[in-house]
């Protein structure tokens, strides 16, 4: 990450003055607080700081913090965080996706973004279905997951996120539970502070289309072993687990890209008029 | 006992200002938030029911900082109150809440919240030896006992009369018909 300048920062400096409408109830508020305290922790100034997103519930929180913010279009927050990465590196950008916008439609970008390691932090919460559009099965929804729009289940066998991660070059690889808040934050900091691509998948109840997923609270269980710094290792432990594991997996060692930028030499009104219409 | 060896521990009279401190800030921030919640869903009697809640979880909090005087509590509350894994002890379960939740629901969370606190202040007093800390601890096992009664003294106001259909719901998830 950049330069820490340790301000005493309080987690209400990183929210916005819009109310958040998520449904009562819902994961994401806990992840935004989480993100706020960590940013609080971090003591980064909010102008040095910029959330990205996609479309979806969580892709609604750059709204929610005082930072920069972009909420793009579905899937496609990584590229626009690369971009900006890439021309801004001293900024510290941070990703806040779903498990539909994250891993479906911008699944490609999900792969790419952990190759190129650049210096990000990607929070995805997963909550198994897509909130937005009213219940369809994501990627992550299980198979026998049995709704009006999927009678039987989808018979699609899920998406193995955190294994994926490794095996495309993320540096950093974590899991956690929304309702633990403390714990979320706590990991959210080690992964914008870790360089390179960091990865962190928040499992974050959708109280409306999944009300089963309260019983998350009492599934979720610490790591029984320690993070590892091979990632061979971290997919063999993440392959077998029961997906309710949380903390930190995997910490890697590959230096983060950097890819060298001049800046730009055009001239901005000159780039503007080949775009009139 | 309930179990503690999550939350700060308290050393010192500064320690335990600054703990209780925050422990009523993070319950106003937690109500506060869940007011906002209930107006964006149309449900304005139970945002004023948490207005309530963040407005008594204020006064508190001045009380505390009136009590401690001098000393920085808001500063030293950033450097030692902090829980490791669980939020404060006052701080509503925020996937508790629905958006057709009842008054009463509401209080029972209250409740739960004031009967952690509790929890976590006699644990601080059986564990404290410092007298000055002992009689801080002392006064705020008392105070969140205080709180503790009132909030079941409203549950037993506002009781949902037994048998009472649960609120229609305009708006179902239809999907897990």
């Amino acid at each position: 990450m950049n330069a820490e300048l340790k301000v005493a920062h309080k987690a209400s400096d990183y929210k916005s003055d819009i109310a958040p409408i998520w449904c009562p109830g819902c994961g994401d508020y806990h992840v935004l607080l989480s993100l706020t305290r960590a940013l609080a922790e971090l003591g980064l100034p909010p102008e040095q700081i910029a959330v990205i997103s996609g479309i979806g519930c969580s892709s609604r929180i750059p709204a929610y913090t005082n930072c920069y913010g972009f909420h793009g279009v579905h899937g496609r927050a990584l590229p626009l965080a690369t971009g900006l990465k890439v021309v801004r590196p001293d900024q510290t950008v941070i990703v806040t996706s779903g498990d539909g916008d994250g891993y479906s439609i911008g699944g490609n970008h999900f792969l790419h973004a952990c190759r190129r390691n650049l210096d990000l932090t990607l929070i995805v919460m997963d909550n198994h279905i897509y909130g937005m559009t009213k219940g369809q099965p994501s990627p992550t929804t299980e198979p026998d997951f049995d709704t009006a729009l999927t009678p039987g289940g989808s018979g699609l066998r899920p998406f193995n996120p955190l294994v994926i991660a490794l095996a495309s070059g993320a540096n950093f690889v974590a899991r956690a539970f929304s309702g633990n808040v403390s714990e979320t934050a706590s990991i959210i900091v080690d992964a914008i502070r870790h360089p390179g691509f960091s990865f962190v998948e928040v499992l974050s109840p959708c109280v409306t289309f999944r009300p089963d997923q309260k019983a998350w609270k009492n599934q979720v269980h610490p790591a029984p072993v320690a993070a590892t710094d091979d990632p061979a290792r971290a997919a063999r432990h993440l392959m077998s687990d029961d997906g309710f594991n949380v903390g930190v997996l995997y910490r890697g060692d590959r230096q983060p890209y950097r890819p060298s930028f001049g800046g730009t030499t055009c001239d901005l009104a000159e780039l503007e008029k080949e775009f009139e219409i | 006992m309930t179990d503690q060896s999550d939350a700060p521990k308290v050393s010192s009279l500064a320690d335990l200002f600054a703990v209780a401190y925050q422990i009523e800030v993070d319950a106003v921030e937690r109500y506060t938030m869940l007011a906002g919640q209930m107006e964006s869903h149309n449900n304005p009697e139970l945002a004023a029911v948490f207005r309530d809640l963040a407005r008594a979880e204020g006064i508190h909090a001045g009380e505390i900082r009136r009590w401690a005087g001098d000393m920085d509590v808001a500063a030293h509350a950033q450097q030692v109150a902090k829980w490791k894994k669980n939020e404060s002890p006052e701080s509503a379960d925020l996937d508790a809440v629905h958006y057709l939740m009842t008054r009463s629901e509401a209080l029972q969370m209250a409740l739960a919240g004031e009967e952690r606190a509790l929890a976590y202040f006699r644990h601080v007093l059986a564990s404290v030896t410092d007298p000055a800390v002992k009689e801080l601890a002392k006064r705020l096992v008392e105070e969140e006992t205080e709180h503790v009664e009132l909030c079941q003294r409203l549950i037993r106001k506002y009781q949902e009369p037994a048998g009472k259909p649960a609120p229609d719901d305009p708006d179902p998830a239809i999907s897990q018909g």
